[in-house]
């Protein structure tokens, strides 16, 4: 039987490490050729890394959470499973050979019965009846005993004993699984908490107990430091605009009820992508990277636009990358690809990454007013507020409007406050005279 | 009058079981009661372990001396004159030990207030028994009962004990070196004593029924004791049965019906030992058997309530070490912890020359277990404290057997002068489930022989250094 280590790819420029975010196998499971073993997470993207061999799994490396250096083993295939699983039921079928014995118990059992009288411990017998199978009845119980047990200190078998764990059941994260103290801790940490007995007396409703411990792992571990980086080094200012959106709404309907039946529906967001196309290239301190250490700041050319997206993993930024050469449609196509990929943990590392300014919007969710972090080295971030119908005052007369308001964050370290108020208020221009947008 | 006591625990024996599970009990702060109708210690103390390692190496001083004084002597060693052996002597230093010994495993009782009633236990239902001592009969109630009665060697039919024969108790107190010993059964009790009454200076034969000596180990591991035998000059008759002893002649009948002639003016009969399960009423005790012996459950609990089995009593392996492992956990058990009796291996000793030790599987056990093993190994031959103790010659090496996939130990095997001493790291590491790469990273202390378990690891890991 062949064995195939499947160690950890580099899987990015330059990572010397990764963390594994999710195991896609456990041990004992049959994956075919390019079936996913494991997702591992770097810098920003999550890698599914798919087994280049079909295989049982022996083992596997690490918990979600756990850094991997490029190189380690992380997962032990052998290789022709196949045959073993072919061979274990043959193996019972066959009668002569003592059936491997599944339980302690059950081996130990029929041994010494078949054993007649000769001693054990000195199977030398020389009486009449000597007993070649009495010597083997030890043995077998000792297999048995290896075999069905998780390897572990006798310390830490003595109190899942006391405890009542069965060790089999906790995943150990030693070498050849063994089971450490810690891995028992986290066991039982995991276990349903006994329900709490009898509820306040007369109001109906149980009590409740219990602190679940979730370990800042993974996504939420980088989307944490990241945040806190953030706002660690970045003096950050907000500025608030309303904007008159009636006319863009206007505009909008119009081209979601003539589209094409193959274009996507249009929101709101590739307008606001085309008025930062737009600008941008007179305002080129705002789609800038701030590389702090080394005081620079990067103009950019290209408008790589980073999306905030909420997954069910958390907060992950998409990139439209050269958001300057898209129409509204392509836009529209590239945001809602993106998203799609990034809820389903699909994105790749390259359309993680790389963006010069990002746009966060909530939709209907979006509130009146927001305050964004800065997707740093960024610089800047925009964030469009919900659509709501306003009296507002014009020419004299209170008239209904649809307003929106245009939350923003800037870096004061390398953006001037009066700059950041007039490139707003450009965009305030040009969403509420839409056509503007396209000259 | 009957004098009556009343009791939480009873122990039954006041062998290595027995008495562990006493103190362990008056530790645990149970009010126990021991019974015991011999000396304390068991057999492992008076009659087996302790004594018979006694007389090895006082055997062992012995040879070497013979050799000093032999031709050009040894190692640059020479006396004239000839060594004389007066084994009376030897026995009452052995004794001197096995006393200091009794008296030890007393006092450790006495401090954990365990009360020892002297005399023979006789069970009338479960939890009660009459104690016949030196001053009358007694009567002990008692909640729970832990029997630790040991076991017994076994006698052959056509070779009962008495006078030339003798068992191995008996020949841990001969007066007088038989000038022929046939030793009939090739276990390790025979083996060990035999070879130490080999280098007293005995003529020694070893009659064995089964076609190998130690079919408890594999043939690698018997092939230096065999060799030592061979070259020691006793005699070894594979597949020949004892059939009687007559005017100091033992026949033996071969596999073809041959009849084998072997001159003794001793015979030393190990053919095993067998649960001490008559005389004391068992019987009326109701508890079920398991072939010859109690059947326990993984707690040592027997069929009947608060009646609790240990040690040989129970079943193989009969060794002092699963005995003691036994009692102490029932004590724990009956304190009210939650204990079950599950070691991952019972390391097994052979002290013959050299010695053996085998922790955990075999190769043909784990073969057998379906598992695919990696093999490690070193011999004693590469190993600088080995031949600076004349133990590299002799054939000693050290075997770690491997899962392939995780390379998790699933045994070690090892045989050589002074092995035994290893026993414990070897045991060490089963127990804490060690790969191989855990022994490899182990500083092990030059110049020892322990480097050779470090050396096995790293040759199952493919990068021995020294071979």
């Amino acid at each position: 039987m062949g064995q195939y280590s499947f160690k950890l790819p580099d899987v990015g420029e330059g990572t010397a490490e990764a963390e594994i975010s999710d195991w896609r196998v456990k041990v004992g499971d049959r994956v075919e050729e390019d079936q996913p073993l494991v997702d591992v997470m770097t810098d920003k993207a999550t890698v599914e890394l798919t087994s280049p061999v079909a295989g049982v799994v022996r083992s596997i490396a690490g918990k979600p959470g756990h850094m991997a250096a490029v190189g380690s083993v992380l997962v032990v295939l052998d290789t022709d499973g196949a045959d073993e699983g072919a061979a274990a039921p043959a193996a019972e079928a066959a009668p002569p050979p003592a059936a491997p014995a599944p339980q302690p118990q059950a081996a130990a059992a029929p041994a010494p019965a078949s054993a007649p009288q000769p001693p054990k411990s000195q199977p030398a017998a020389a009486s009449e009846k000597a007993a070649p199978a009495a010597p083997v009845a030890p043995a077998v119980k000792s297999t048995a005993a290896v075999r069905a047990r998780a390897a572990a200190s006798p310390a830490v078998r003595r109190r899942a004993e006391e405890l009542g764990v069965k060790l089999q059941f906790v995943p150990g994260s030693g070498p050849a699984g063994r089971v450490s103290h810690a891995d028992l801790d986290a066991y039982l940490a995991n276990e349903p908490a006994a329900p709490s007995a009898g509820t306040a007396a007369g109001s109906g409703y149980a009590k409740r107990s219990g602190v679940e411990d979730v370990p800042v792992i993974g996504l939420r571990r980088q989307i944490a430091e990241r945040m806190q980086m953030a706002k660690r080094q970045i003096p950050h200012f907000s500025y608030v605009e309303e904007v008159d959106v009636t006319e863009l709404e206007k505009l909008r309907a119009h081209l979601n009820a003539t589209k094409k039946p193959e274009q996507p529906k249009l929101t709101v967001l590739p307008f606001i992508m085309r008025a930062l196309a737009r600008l941008l290239p007179e305002y080129p301190q705002m789609n800038a990277t701030y590389d702090d250490e080394a005081n620079i700041v990067h103009r950019h050319g290209p408008v790589h636009l980073g999306i905030a997206t909420q997954t069910p993993r958390g907060l992950m930024v998409a990139v439209v990358r050269h958001a300057e050469a898209r129409d509204l449609w392509d836009s529209a196509n590239e945001v809602s690809r993106l998203a799609k990929a990034a809820r389903e943990g699909k994105a790749t590392r390259e359309e993680l990454t790389g963006s010069t300014i990002t746009l966060t919007s909530l939709g209907p969710l979006g509130g009146i007013v927001t305050t964004p972090v800065i997707n740093r080295p960024e610089v800047a971030i925009i964030g469009p507020n919900k659509i709501v119908e306003r009296i507002v005052v014009r020419d004299g007369q209170g008239v209904v409007r649809k307003m929106m308001n245009l939350s923003s964050s800037f870096d004061h370290r390398v953006v001037d406050g009066a700059d950041a108020a007039e490139f707003i208020q450009r965009m305030r221009a040009l969403l509420e005279h839409p056509a503007t947008l396209f000259i | 009058m009957t004098k009556a006591i009343k009791t939480r625990l009873l122990v039954v024996g006041g062998g290595p079981g027995g008495y562990v599970t006493a103190i362990r009990a008056g530790q645990l702060g149970l009010d126990v009661t021991l019974v015991e109708a011999d000396r304390l210690g068991g057999t492992c103390l008076i009659r087996g372990c302790i004594p018979s390692k006694a007389l090895i190496h006082a055997a062992a001083k012995f040879e070497s001396v013979r050799e000093a004084a032999s031709g050009e002597g040894t190692l640059g060693i020479s006396i004239k004159g000839t060594p004389k052996l007066n084994l009376a002597e030897t026995v009452r230093w052995k004794e001197t030990i096995v006393k200091r010994l009794n008296e030890g495993v007393a006092g450790l009782l006495r401090r954990a207030k365990v009360k020892v009633v002297a005399g023979w236990a006789r069970f009338s239902d479960a939890k009660t028994c009459v104690v016949e001592t030196a001053e009358g009969p007694v009567t002990i109630t008692a909640e729970h009962v832990v029997l630790a009665n040991g076991s017994e060697p076994v006698e052959l039919p056509n070779l009962p004990f008495g006078g030339p024969i003798v068992s191995s108790t008996e020949a841990l107190s001969l007066q007088e070196l038989p000038r022929k010993l046939a030793v009939v059964g090739a276990g390790y009790i025979g083996l060990e004593l035999g070879s130490a009454f080999r280098k007293f200076g005995s003529e020694v034969t070893v009659i064995e029924a089964q076609d190998r000596i130690l079919p408890l180990y594999d043939a690698p591991l018997v092939k230096p004791v065999a060799r030592w035998l061979d070259r020691a000059g006793v005699t070894v008759h594979l597949g020949a049965k004892v059939k009687s002893f007559k005017s100091g002649v033992v026949t033996a009948e071969d596999a073809s019906g041959k009849l084998l002639e072997v001159k003794a003016d001793t015979v030393l009969v190990t053919v095993g030992r067998r649960p001490r399960t008559q005389g004391w009423g068992l019987e009326s005790m109701g508890v079920d058997m398991d072939g010859r012996f109690v059947r326990v459950d993984d707690q040592c609990r027997t069929s009947m309530k608060n009646v609790w089995a240990i040690g040989d009593l129970v079943g193989e392996p009969m060794l002092e070490h699963k005995a003691a492992a036994q009692g102490e956990m029932v004590a724990e058990i009956i304190a009210g912890h939650r204990r079950r009796f599950a070691p991952v291996a019972i390391p097994a000793v052979c002290f013959t020359e050299p010695e053996i030790v085998s922790v955990g599987l075999s190769p043909a056990e784990a073969a057998q277990a379906g598992e695919e093993v990696t093999i490690g190994q070193f011999p004693y031959a590469a190993n600088g404290r080995a031949l600076s103790m004349e133990a590299g010659e002799n054939g000693g090496f050290v075997r770690v057997l491997v899962r392939k996939s995780d390379h998790r130990i699933l045994g070690i095997q090892a045989v050589g002068s002074h092995v035994s001493e290893l026993s414990g790291e070897f045991a060490l590491a089963l127990e804490m489930g060690a790969t191989l790469e855990d022994i490899a990273g182990v500083i092990h202390a030059h110049p020892t022989l322990s480097e050779a378990f470090f050396e096995a690891s790293l040759h199952g890991l493919g990068h021995a250094i020294h071979i």
